[in-house]
């Protein structure tokens, strides 16, 4: 390519990688901001960070998204890879359907679907339990991607040996199959926990009026005012989903090259 | 093969069903029986104070109220056109965006590419509601907070890296040869940037549009949180019908037109981008 076609490209993606990161920047800055409006920069302060751990009704959101983000992920972890091992070793036609359409449809529809079922159906208060079964539902499908991907890249050979050898399918599973799947359960178990903790539109429909999580907390949070602390929470959330995203590249480095 | 592959596996019909059970068992009871009562909802009357008339009320079991109601005002067929409308433009502006930067990608040498990839994905590890807050601070200072413009910015910081991984994936594979070739035929950048890299690349933006027309159709709370009170799209209506109105069957048949609407726009992605694909065979 011509030079100048290069430096064309270089600008346009270096403004573009800008358009995804100025605003999460300025998101962070500001929450060492010291001054009550998010206009200009005063000073450095970690007074909201302070104030954020003395607010009751944060913490309370923030252990009750870690208890749930927690178990869904432990069940989705179990569930997703007995599907990923399903669908890659038995022609089951509709087990990838079962398993991938919760992933494709618009969050919404899971959301009000799971509303009529819990209330209408099981007329079961909602709270703890009915956003701890939604956030399963929607994690499965990706623990199982990656657990399939991962048995994929597996050498067939090595079950036969295992066979030949005398071995049960429950030991073949215990001593060749679980250490090789391992890094995906643990990826699969990291992305999990993080869509659970991350997770707004789903479980805004199933959270009913006594269990509030971090994202519905910094909901209505953003729909009253904007203040310093929603960046501070945001800010700590941020680093904790990047943590999680890292660690899970790193053990399954086939979630950045799909289709490659 | 088959008989060997199933011995191999251990595939007697009880190992199958203890592994391919209990999911399907949990999917079937929190996944499909929902989606079907859903439409068994829109099929009945609402309650007076939320739900659904009870059938032991002497509630008709079937009735197309609901159906009627939507089809029989405008408003409704204006807030599905306003929503494709702002689809259509949110996954035009994410084709531009993401041209350049899967362009890149693709073209950068292998050790880089996965960092770069990265650094699209990385924004995506912060909490949705944060990249909407994010915009939020921005535009509130320029006063263009609570417009359709934000809507759209919002919508599209929200969806780009959907765009960007399918183009790049496309691009990566696109061969060098044919730029080569169209270069010595004497075809310049632009021509060759329009007859050949464009048009290979269809399939690309096929798949990656379909992630993000269809998320955005659902979307409700980019238009409630940076949308002034006309910016209401067909989530806000579903929303608003299951958490404020409680009219869950009225709920229930706009979540139906949804997936009607999402269901034909996959298949059109599907066979579009399939079309694409053997376009792509037959040039290389």
């Amino acid at each position: 390519m011509r030079r100048r076609a290069q430096w064309l490209l270089w600008g346009a993606s270096l403004a573009v990688y800008a358009f995804l990161y100025v605003p999460l920047a300025v998101v962070v800055i500001f929450s060492f901001n010291d001054s009550l409006l998010n206009a200009e920069w005063v000073g450095f302060t970690l007074s909201w960070y302070r104030k954020l751990l003395a607010d009751g009704e944060m913490l309370a959101a923030a252990g009750n998204s870690l208890a749930i983000a927690l178990l869904s992920s432990a069940l989705a972890t179990v569930l997703g890879a007995m599907a990923g091992i399903a669908m890659q070793r038995w022609r089951l036609p509709w087990l990838p359907l079962l398993v991938l359409t919760p992933v494709a449809m618009p969050e919404i529809l899971l959301g009000v679907s799971l509303l009529l079922f819990f209330r209408q159906v099981l007329d079961l208060t909602l709270g703890f339990f009915s956003i701890l079964v939604a956030h399963v539902t929607f994690s499965i499908g990706f623990v199982a991607v990656i657990v399939r991907a991962r048995l994929a890249g597996m050498d067939e050979g090595l079950l036969e040996a295992a066979r030949d050898l005398g071995a049960t399918p429950w030991m073949t599973f215990r001593r060749v199959t679980f250490p090789l799947i391992l890094p995906a359960l643990v990826a699969g178990f990291l992305m999990s926990f993080t869509l659970s903790i991350d997770d707004f539109v789903i479980t805004f429909f199933v959270a009913g009026v006594g269990v509030t999580t971090l994202p519905l907390q910094i909901y209505s949070m953003i729909k009253v005012a904007v203040t310093p602390e929603v960046n501070a929470v945001s800010t700590l959330l941020m680093a904790l989903t990047l943590t999680m995203v890292l660690a899970a590249t790193r053990l399954a480095p086939d979630i950045l090259r799909r289709g490659r | 093969m088959d008989e060997r592959r199933e011995a191999l596996e251990g595939g007697s019909r009880w190992t199958r069903w203890l592994v391919a059970g209990p999911p399907t068992a949990f999917l079937l009871a929190f996944f499909l029986v929902p989606a079907i009562i859903v439409v068994a909802a829109s099929f009945r009357e609402p309650g007076e104070f939320g739900g659904l008339v009870p059938l032991a009320a002497g509630a008709a079991a079937f009735s197309l109220e609901a159906y009627r109601f939507v089809l029989g005002d405008i408003v409704y067929a204006e807030i599905f056109a306003a929503s494709f409308a702002v689809a259509a433009v949110t996954t035009a502006a994410c084709v531009a965006l993401a041209y350049p930067l899967a362009w890149l990608i693709a073209r950068s040498p292998r050790k880089r590419r996965d960092l770069l990839v990265l650094l699209v994905i990385l924004p995506f590890a912060s909490n949705f509601l944060v990249r909407i807050y994010a915009w939020i601070m921005l535009l509130g200072p320029a006063n263009l907070l609570y417009t359709p413009f934000a809507v759209i910015a919002g919508m599209v910081y929200v969806h780009l890296p959907f765009m960007v991984l399918p183009l790049y994936t496309n691009l990566e594979k696109h061969d060098p040869a044919l730029l080569e070739a169209a270069q010595d035929l004497g075809a310049g950048a632009w021509t060759r940037f329009w007859r050949v890299t464009f048009p290979l690349s269809l399939p690309g933006i096929w798949s990656g549009s379909a992630l993000v027309f269809i998320p955005v159709l659902g979307m409700f709370a980019v238009p409630e949180l940076l949308g002034g009170t006309g910016d209401v799209l067909i989530g806000n209506l579903i929303k608003e019908q299951f958490l404020d109105n409680r009219d869950w069957p009225l709920g229930s048949a706009l979540s139906i037109g949804l997936t009607l609407a999402v269901l034909a726009l996959a298949g059109l992605a599907a066979a579009l981008s399939r079309r694409g694909l053997k376009g792509t065979e037959a040039v290389s």
